[in-house]
Order: C-alpha cells, then structure tokens, then sequence
C-alpha cells in the first residue's frame, strides 16, 4: 500500500488508486470536469493539473496512479495557474449565455471560475458556431455551443447504458457532441446524462425554463417506481409556486448509494412523479350517490364507513381488504393491526400482477412495479396474485359485503368484465388512494390518500433494503397518510393506535416484527439497512460524508 | 453631567416668552414680505431670476427629478421589438420585496432561446429599491420612465403585466436637465 503527501498530509492509500482519488481520502478537492466515479478515467479536460514533485511536467490527478513515496502540490502557485488557464481555455468557445441556461447555478463552469477564474480575458477571437437547442432524445436537449468535451456523457451511453447514441465529430475547434447519424438518445437511462454533465450543454427537456435551480428545496427519498428503490433527491419548487404551471415537485435527481443504484435512476422512475401533482389527485374523502361523488368531511365519511363495516360484521356479513404494495412498510404495518384487530381479518392480499408484462432489464428496472412488495411479505401479506384473483373470484359469489381496496386499478390486471362483475356484487366498495381511476369510480366511498412524496415512511426492497424516504411537500388538500385514516378510522371502532408520527409506527413495528428488529428512522440513516435471511437487520449502514466543493 | 446643564436659566424676562414670540414672528413675517414682494415683481416680469416661496403646485406643477432617481420601470426592447428580456429571474431573485413574478418560454429565435411568458411587477409591493435593474445581465428592465405618480383603486390595479411594462411611454420631460453631461446624450 503506497503512502503518499498530498499537500503536507500523509497518508496511506491503496494500490492502483488514482492522485484524484487520493486526495478526495484526504478531503482535498481537486477540480474535475471528465472525472466520475461511476466512469472510465480519460484524462480529457486537463483541470485537475497537480504539480508532483520530481516530475518533470505538471500531471492530470484523475489518470495518474500513486506510488510510494509521491508527493502532490495541489495548490501550488504552479498548479493553480495551469488550472487557471486551462480554464479559461474551455471557456474560449463556450458562449457565457448563463441567464438562459438551466445549469446555471449547478454549473461546474460558474463554480470553478468563481474560485479560480482569470478575470481578466485573453481570448479577443470570436466564439465558434455550433448547434443550438438540439433535441436529441425525448428527455434531452443538447446544446453544442456550451459543451466542453468532457465526454462524460459519450461514456455513460457505452458504458453504462451500452447503447452508444453519442459521439464527438470534427477535430480541433470544431469538435462537436452529437448524436451518431440516425440515433436518439432514447434508452431507458439517457436523462442520466444530463446529472453527470458538468456543464449546460445537457439539459432535462421537462425541467426546460421551468424553475432556476437556487429556487428548489432538495429532499431526501426512494424511488417509489420499481422493486429497486433507487436512492432519490426530489426538488420541490416551494417558494414561488407560480412557477412549473403550479407543479410542486420539478423534478427528481439520483442519490448516491453503492448498494442499490449508484449514481443512476432510470427515466421511467425520474419522470414517474408526475402523478403528485395531476389534475386527477383525489382531495376531499367523497361518497358516491346515484352515480355522483359528493364532497364530505372526514369525520362524516369515517362515520358513514364505520356505520357500514359495523353493521356488516354484527350481522356476520364478510368485509375484506386488498392492500396494495405501492405502501409503505408504516401503512402496512397499520393495515396489518386494523385488519387484524379491528375487522379480524386475517388474509389480505396485496398484489395485482399487470395484464401486460412491464419492461424491466438486469441493472435497474425491474419487473415489479411496487416499492414495498418485499415489505408486504414481511409483514404476513399475501404476495401472490392468485390470493387476489381468489377474493375477486369470493366477490363475484356474493360472498363478501364490503371490500376496501388500496390505491390498486383492477382494470390493469384483470378483464374488465371480470372486475365489474365482481365488484357489482360487493354491497360497499371503498378506496383509498390518491388519483382517480376506473376502479375508484366504481366505489362507494373514496378517501384521498397522500402520496410517497408526502409523507414520511420506508419502502424495503427487493434486496430487503429498507430505506427511508421523508416528506418533500405537505399533503395535497385533505389527504392523509394510509396509517393516519387507518388511526382514525380504528378509533370509530374504539380501538386506539398510539401513533403520531410516522416514526411512531415505525417503533412499534421494530419492536413487533423481528424482521425489522433493531431498526429506527436514525439506524437506516441515507443508505438504509439490509434484512438477511434468518429475518434480522444484518449490517449498519455506513455513512459517508459526501465531499463537496470546497473553496480554495 | 446633566445633558439640560448646557441650557441657560431663562431670566424673569425671557420666562414671559414675549422675547420669543417677536423673535418667531418676525421670521415668519419677514418671508411673507419677501415672498409677497417677490411674487409680484416676478408677475411683473421684474427679477425673475430670483424666485419666491419654493412651494410646487404638484400635480399641475412636477419637481424636475434628479437624473439618477428610480421611477417606475419599464421592459426594454430589441431592435425588432421582441423583449429584450431573457426570463433569467435574476431580477426576481434579487428582489427583496419579492414583487416580481416571472414564468419563462420558449422563444422562437434558437439563438436567445427563451423569453418571458409572464412578467409582472406588483407595485403594491415593490420598494423601488433598484436592485432588479442592478441584476439585469441585458439591460432588460429600466427605472428611468420619469413616472412617479403610481395609484389605483385596486390592488390588482398595482400589478403591471408584461404587455404593459413594455409599451409604457417614459416622461423624460420630468428629469432635470444636467448642464454637466453631452447635449444630445440622454439624461437617463
């Protein structure tokens, strides 16, 4: 293992590690705009020049190995003055139209020139020409002009996704990214590029000119889009919200975890937010009479719902529940007491399997469109698409008076006649969910849920990681988390469920159910814990402190 | 030390205020003799380099504004007559009083890319501080327009729209004319 000094700090670093690398150990920053992590090392854009004593020139941090004995100036006057002027050498053609680009304030370009940028200009040339607000994808808008050639993007496509839509035309200064001739940037991970580019020559085609990014409030969360549950960061846009036609959250970025989706997220879990703020969120708990849904308060609706369900188990009338996946493990554990305890229901099934087979390949998307379907195992659900073809099937014999589905739409995985006969033949159907769909017209009584987004709570996996993901906006309207209309509604029933929080259920179901034994909302931490096979929480997350920019 | 010690004691004289009172009105009177006098010369067409009470008839009469007084915006144009307002918000996000309220598009010509959709300034609110014109990168937003009497009925009155910031006609007139600048430069 080489020791090496990295200005003035000693220390030992294992082989085949790069200086840039090194020095990150050392919490010493060093620019970059070509060097990721998640990426091969090329050695392109020359600003991360050290100086390294008894080499003759100044050498590229991100391609040069350590060895023994090495010793790195990285803030020499030397090195700094070459970083200084490489600058201001990729600036040469880029045009400086920050006030409409929207990397502005995010851009590598504007960070680095703050810190280390010659004020004073050289380049008295004219700017080259070269492609403007070229969409090359259907989530990507490139802008040649801004590029500096990184290439970051060129190897995510080969590398990462293993599509290899983008290439760099032409020599010298009119070296151009673009797409190879015939190809867009259409895989299923391409809005990743726009992450890693450093500068605004990428750009989100839906986040286009809607918020400047100093606006948004970044919130912690997992991706609710898949089995997967990719480490997310929402961007809320709170403060201004005539921004985004009204839209709360602008969008949503990749969060750093090695053990679940490193720097990645798919484009189907990047632009599956959209739901949060759609026109078809159900606000107010809403009862339907002769076909139209009335508007009602809480306390009314759970009266009316506790009246119905009353009724039905004091004349021995069965009421049944299909939960749903797309919950948290808090919601779940909730529905698990108020079935077990309230209505003494001890079978619930929680999964729909789609009529068509959704796309999923070997690296992020899987086949399993539902967050917590693991979460539901866990806690004593019934996972299995059979258990609720066969209460659909109990519905349709007239054997059950009232059913209460969760968020599902019947109507993606079953015939749409095998649905309407069967909840034909339920006296009282109610939803709970947050966006209007067939199944929950056919209710009787509907009550808005809230979404992942706005509400505390943890998913866990397919892997059986369970992470944590916390409210980014407030609950849309009177929308209420499952748990908190589960509370209410057990206490219509006389039943008290001490929770106040969602960390409250959280407790409570680590105390409860060893598989989630030793876990709290502090232990899961940003990468979450793992269950391991005999059902306990096997490792500590371990936490590390990202490295940020720091200023020289 | 007391802070009133460096009062004198008023005599028995001075505490029947008849001093005083003749002192204060004989000011008074002097400049209603003088401005009485002044007044009428100056109708007369005598001394009229010398002028009398310095009391403005506002409305029907306007006080010339100093050249670097903030007045009322208003949005720049390009040569084509498109604005030349790039929607950057750097003006909105500048703002203290937090009056500006913009919502970006598309812009049609590829080379600028975008514009505003919504430009409003709530004057209700704004404090005419003239950090927005400070932000602009493009010279888009202007307090030079010479309009200082802004009133309406109505709050929604207060807020000017895109539409109505761009097409507001500056009074140039108000400004006072610096003897110091170019003749022909513009005094804004």
């Amino acid at each position: 293992m080489p020791t090496i000094t990295i200005d003035g700090k000693e220390l030992t670093v294992d082989e085949g590690k790069t200086v840039i690398q090194a020095a990150e150990e050392a919490g010493i920053y060093i620019p970059r705009y070509c060097y990721h992590p998640g990426l091969r090392i090329v050695g392109q854009c020359r600003i991360c020049l050290v100086e390294i004593e008894k080499m003759p020139k100044l050498q590229v941090a991100c391609y040069t190995r350590v060895q023994d004995g090495m010793v790195v100036h990285v803030n020499s006057e030397k090195a700094k003055r070459a970083r200084q002027q490489v600058l201001e050498f990729l600036l040469v053609n880029h045009p400086i139209d920050c006030p409409v680009c929207d990397q502005a304030g995010e851009c590598y370009l504007q960070e680095y020139y703050m810190q280390f940028g010659l004020y004073d200009p050289k380049m008295i040339e004219d700017k080259n020409k070269k492609h403007k607000a070229v969409p090359v994808g259907p989530h990507v808008m490139l802008d040649s002009e801004r590029c500096i050639l990184c290439t970051r993007c060129v190897r995510f496509c080969d590398e990462i996704s293993k599509t290899s839509e983008l290439g760099v035309f032409n020599r010298g200064d009119r070296s151009e990214l673009l797409p190879y001739p015939g190809k867009t940037l259409d895989n299923p991970y391409s809005a990743n590029v726009v992450d890693i580019c450093p500068v605004g020559a990428l750009t989100e085609r839906d986040f286009r000119f809607k918020v400047r990014v100093w606006y948004l409030d970044e919130t912690k969360s997992v991706c609710p889009g898949c089995a997967t549950g990719c480490n997310i960061e929402i961007h809320t846009s709170k403060a201004r919200p005539y921004k985004n036609e009204g839209r709360r959250i602008a969008r949503l970025k990749p969060r750093y975890n090695p053990e679940v989706n490193d720097y990645w997220i798919c484009d189907y879990g990047r632009y599956g937010f959209l739901f949060v703020d759609d026109d078809s969120r159900i606000q107010q708990p809403l009862v339907q009479k002769d076909g139209q849904f009335n508007e009602v308060e809480w306390d009314n609706a759970l009266y009316m719902i506790h009246g119905v369900l009353n009724q039905a188990l004091e004349n021995g009338k069965s009421v049944r529940i299909l939960g749903s996946p797309q919950m948290s493990n808090e919601d779940l554990y909730a529905l698990k007491r108020f079935g077990n305890e309230v209505l003494e229901i001890h079978d619930i099934p929680v999964t729909v399997k789609p009529l068509e087979k959704p796309y999923s390949d070997d690296f992020l998307i899987r086949e399993d469109k539902n967050p917590n379907t693991r979460g539901a195992a866990l806690l004593g659900f019934d996972t299995d698409h059979a258990a609720t073809e066969k209460l659909l099937a109990d519905c349709r014999n007239g054997g059950v008076h009232s059913l209460i589905i969760f968020h599902h739409d019947l109507f993606k995985g079953f015939a749409a006649e095998d649905v309407r006969s069967a909840l034909d033949k339920v006296e009282t159907v109610i939803f709970v969910g947050s966006n209007m769909q067939p199944t929950a017209e056919l209710a009787t009584y509907i009550l808005p849920a809230c979404t992942w987004a706005e509400k505390d709570g943890t998913f866990t996996n397919h892997a059986g990681r369970v992470q944590k993901f916390d409210a980014a906006v407030d609950p849309l309207e009177n929308s209420l988390p499952e748990w908190k209309i589960l509370r209410r509604l057990a206490k219509q029933f006389g039943h008290a469920f001490a929770y106040f929080e969602a960390e409250d259920v959280f407790r409570d179901m680590a105390k409860k159910v060893p598989a989630f034994a030793g876990m709290s909302y502090r232990a899961l931490g940003d990468r979450g814990m793992v269950i391991n096979e005999n059902g306990r929480p096997s490792q500590q997350a371990e936490v590390k402190e990202e490295l940020t920019v720091v200023s020289k | 030390m007391n802070v009133h010690d460096k009062y004198k004691p008023l005599t028995w004289w001075d505490k029947t205020y008849i001093p005083l009172v003749i002192d204060g009105l004989s000011v008074t009177l002097r400049h209603f003799f003088r401005n009485i006098r002044l007044h009428i010369l100056n109708v007369l067409g005598i001394k009229t380099k010398e002028r009398g009470a310095v009391t403005y008839q506002y409305p029907e009469e306007m006080r010339p504004l100093w050249p670097r007084t903030r007045t009322l915006h208003r949005l720049m144009r390009r040569e084509d007559g498109s604005p030349r307002c790039v929607a950057c918000m750097m003006c909105e996000t500048a703002c203290p009083a937090r009056c500006i309220y913009i919502v970006a598009e598309e812009r049609p010509d590829v080379q600028i890319e975008k514009q505003p959709k919504i430009f409003n300034i709530d004057l209700g609110k704004c404090v005419f501080c003239g950090y927005c014109v400070e932000a602009c990168p493009e010279d888009a937003i202007r307090m030079d327009t010479g309009i200082i009497d802004i009133a309406s009925y109505t709050r929604n009155g207060m807020l000017l729209t895109k539409e109505q910031l761009l097409n507001i006609q500056p009074k140039v007139e108000n400004y006072v004319a610096r003897p110091d600048l170019v003749e022909g430069q513009p005094i804004y």
